[in-house]
């Protein structure tokens, strides 16, 4: 508790400068935290914070989580049955590291990676723009950044089993910052899994907590790479997540968010089609409970001609919950022969939620094939009556009918050990509904 | 044993849809009803089923010498009664296999769960019958399926689950001559002197396929009249017109 009292609020003043760490990473930390005083924070003009909650931003409690021992993680991990390698950052410390790649792949904490891989860092990290409304948060974040995983794939290898690493927060009012940087070379592969988790509460009540995390992806010529977030963190936290992913020429990259913790969760999703050809998946399934806020902003820039990008974002929203879904498609002038999709759906389990959508699409090339649409509905009655009249309680419809809902996001990961991981929180959500 | 339906009266809001219907369907026999659009053919299936937009305003529903009306739609079922719905609805991400096997172990002791070798065998047998591909197993409850499969896929359920009482509604509606064959296979294997069954058509040609014992008449909420299946024949050339009561 002492030692919390004595932090500053990660508003005030930033980390230490890490004096071990390359000069230019120094640098954009510091540049980082002037450009976090000098934004402005949003308003209500904002665009990109419409019907986001503004009052969320007040980030003056949180102060930069303290350095635990391992032994003071009181936490049952849930994740794959196999990786290829498993990460564990406890307060962006690393807790734990195991590896089994192939030769040539490089996978480690990206504070051990700062010091051996330097260069290739410098090359990728936090070189995209955030335009999605988060730009003051991206620019504390890459000012407190010390640590996260970092995974480069060499041309033409294939890493079978997933990589996968936690995240965990622990203390009351403690911010973690978590970064995740991925290249995968020409025609290599990757899976990588992040977990956003709370540690226990060692009072009475759940500590607050807030995860400020961003990733760079970066998928180069023919590479196939997919991306899944677990958000878990407890009830009481924040989460503010910023990707940006780029797809080169022939290139398929594939990201899935799933929400099931939080109070706040915010993500902002950008994706470059950068190369011709290029294909993306940008997926989320998010089961809002009690009184969640889940606000998601997505980005399909279509920057090469014959690219293809399918968006499904699909929220079950209990209690009172409210989530927030604004996209946008955007095809340069030159991209032609784009395909692109964009589709939020929203299942009301209840009548007190709210579900919002804004699709858009800025369409400035011949040859394109373009969709948006978003939908919101409860279950019929027809549809309750159908299941009843098998035998199946309305309580058991109701979920049966919310679980498929939901599996048909899952099933577009086509992984299954992926999406044996993604049900079994989806399961584990469903059995804190009554 | 039988289900007996005497003097119902059923409305939905304020319309007033069965007017006293009096039926028994005793296990062992296939009942037909017949009768133009809107006489109250779908409503008294869903009726019996328990569909909460009708509200039973009068009249009674025995199952085996048990009120029924009492029950929820799912109790209902779980005690026996089959409703294979003329429009099956979809369940999207669901697949049939998971499905069907939910319905089954809706009707086991809390904590029980069927054996899935068993199970599949007799799934697979089942859907063999019904000439029904593999490939319905894994997918989506009736999501893309055509009007016969979704109708074949009624019978699947109901061969599974093996109810004392099926009620078919407009099972035939949509059907080619092929899969009103099938269907109708699928029916005659379950016919049994432990089953009643009860079949709402629109037209005679179902009855070619599934012989019934009884055939009666439903106009404007009532069973004008009953008898045996050269009834259908008798209203397939001469319509319903000549039935209807003088004074309607």
């Amino acid at each position: 508790m002492t030692s919390t009292l004595e932090l500053s609020p990660i508003t005030e003043s930033k980390a230490a400068v890490d004096i071990d760490a390359p000069e230019w990473f120094q640098t954009l930390q510091n540049l980082a935290w002037e450009k976090f005083q000098n934004t402005p924070a949003p308003t209500r003009k904002n665009e990109t914070w419409r019907f986001g909650d503004l009052k969320q931003l007040n980030l003056d409690n949180f102060v930069s989580a303290a350095e635990l021992d391992a032994g003071d993680i009181d936490l049952e991990l849930n994740g794959l049955e196999e990786a290829s390698a498993q990460f564990i950052f406890a307060n962006d410390a690393t807790v734990h590291a195991e590896t089994d790649l192939p030769e040539g792949v490089i996978c480690l904490p990206l504070e051990d990676a700062l010091q051996t891989h330097g260069d290739l860092i410098h090359q990728h990290l936090l070189k995209s723009e955030v335009k999605l409304g988060s730009e003051k948060y991206a620019a504390l974040h890459a000012a407190n950044l010390s640590n996260g995983l970092f995974v480069y794939v060499p041309k033409g290898i294939e890493v079978e089993k997933p990589i996968e690493a936690y995240h965990i927060v622990a203390g009351d009012n403690a911010t973690i910052f978590p970064h995740t940087l991925i290249i995968t070379e020409d025609n290599a592969k990757v899976s990588v899994v992040d977990y956003f988790i709370s540690a226990a509460s060692k009072g009475d009540t759940e500590d607050t907590q807030l995860v400020l995390a961003m990733n760079d992806l970066i998928s180069t010529a023919g590479s196939q790479l997919n991306y899944l977030t677990v958000q878990n963190v407890n009830l009481s936290s924040k989460v503010i997540q910023i990707g940006s992913t780029i797809v080169d020429r022939d290139a398929r990259a594939k990201s899935f968010v799933l929400n099931v913790g939080a109070a706040w969760a915010r993500n902002e999703s950008y994706c470059t089609l950068a190369g011709k050809g290029a294909h993306s998946d940008m997926l989320s399934l998010n089961i809002p409970t009690g009184e969640q806020l889940y606000d998601q902003r997505t980005f399909q820039h279509h920057a090469s001609p014959h690219t293809y990008s399918d968006l499904l974002y699909k929220n079950a929203l209990y209690g009172k919950t409210k989530t927030t879904f604004s996209g946008l498609i955007a095809v340069d002038e030159k991209a032609h022969f784009t395909d692109a999709y964009q589709t939020c759906r929203n299942l009301l389990m209840e009548d007190t939620t709210e579900a919002n959508s804004m699709p858009g699409l800025q369409i400035n090339a011949d040859q394109v094939k373009c969709s948006h649409g978003s939908t919101a509905s409860a279950i019929s009655n027809d549809e309750i009556f159908y299941l009843q009249a098998r035998g199946i309680t309305p309580k058991n419809a109701r979920q049966l009918i919310a679980r498929g809902f939901c599996v048909q996001v899952i099933e577009r990961l086509e992984n299954d050990a992926l999406q044996n991981l993604v049900i079994n929180y989806l399961d584990e959500k469903f059995a804190t509904v009554v | 044993m039988s289900i007996i339906i005497k003097d119902l009266h059923a409305k939905i809001g304020d319309t007033e849809i069965l007017k006293g219907v009096n039926l028994e369907i005793p296990k062992g026999e296939i009942h037909a009803i017949m009768g133009i659009n809107g006489s109250g053919k779908s409503t008294l299936s869903k009726v019996i089923a328990g569909h909460d937009d009708y509200e039973v305003t009068s009249g009674s529903i025995e199952m085996d010498g048990d009120d029924i009306l009492e029950l929820d739609v799912d109790e209902r079922s779980r005690n026996g009664i089959f409703l294979a719905f003329q429009y099956p609805m979809e369940i999207p991400g669901v697949s049939n296999a998971n499905f069907i096997r939910a319905t089954l172990n809706a009707r086991l002791p809390e904590g029980e769960e069927l054996d899935a070798v068993a199970y599949y065998k007799d799934l697979y047998a089942k859907m063999d019958s019904l000439e029904m591909d593999r490939k319905f197993t894994a997918r989506a409850v009736n999501e893309g399926f055509s009007g016969g499969e979704k109708k074949r896929n009624e019978i699947l359920q109901m061969a599974m689950l093996q109810p004392k009482y099926c009620i078919l509604d407009e099972t035939d509606s949509g059907l080619d001559i092929d899969a009103l064959k099938i269907v109708s296979k699928g029916v005659n294997s379950l016919r049994s002197e432990e089953r009643g069954f009860l079949i709402i058509t629109h037209y005679q040609r179902l009855l070619d396929y599934i012989k019934p014992d009884v055939v009666h008449v439903m106009y404007d909420g009532q069973i004008i009249k009953s008898g045996g299946p050269e009834l259908a024949l008798e209203l397939e050339e001469k319509g319903y017109d000549h039935l209807k009561p003088a004074n309607a």
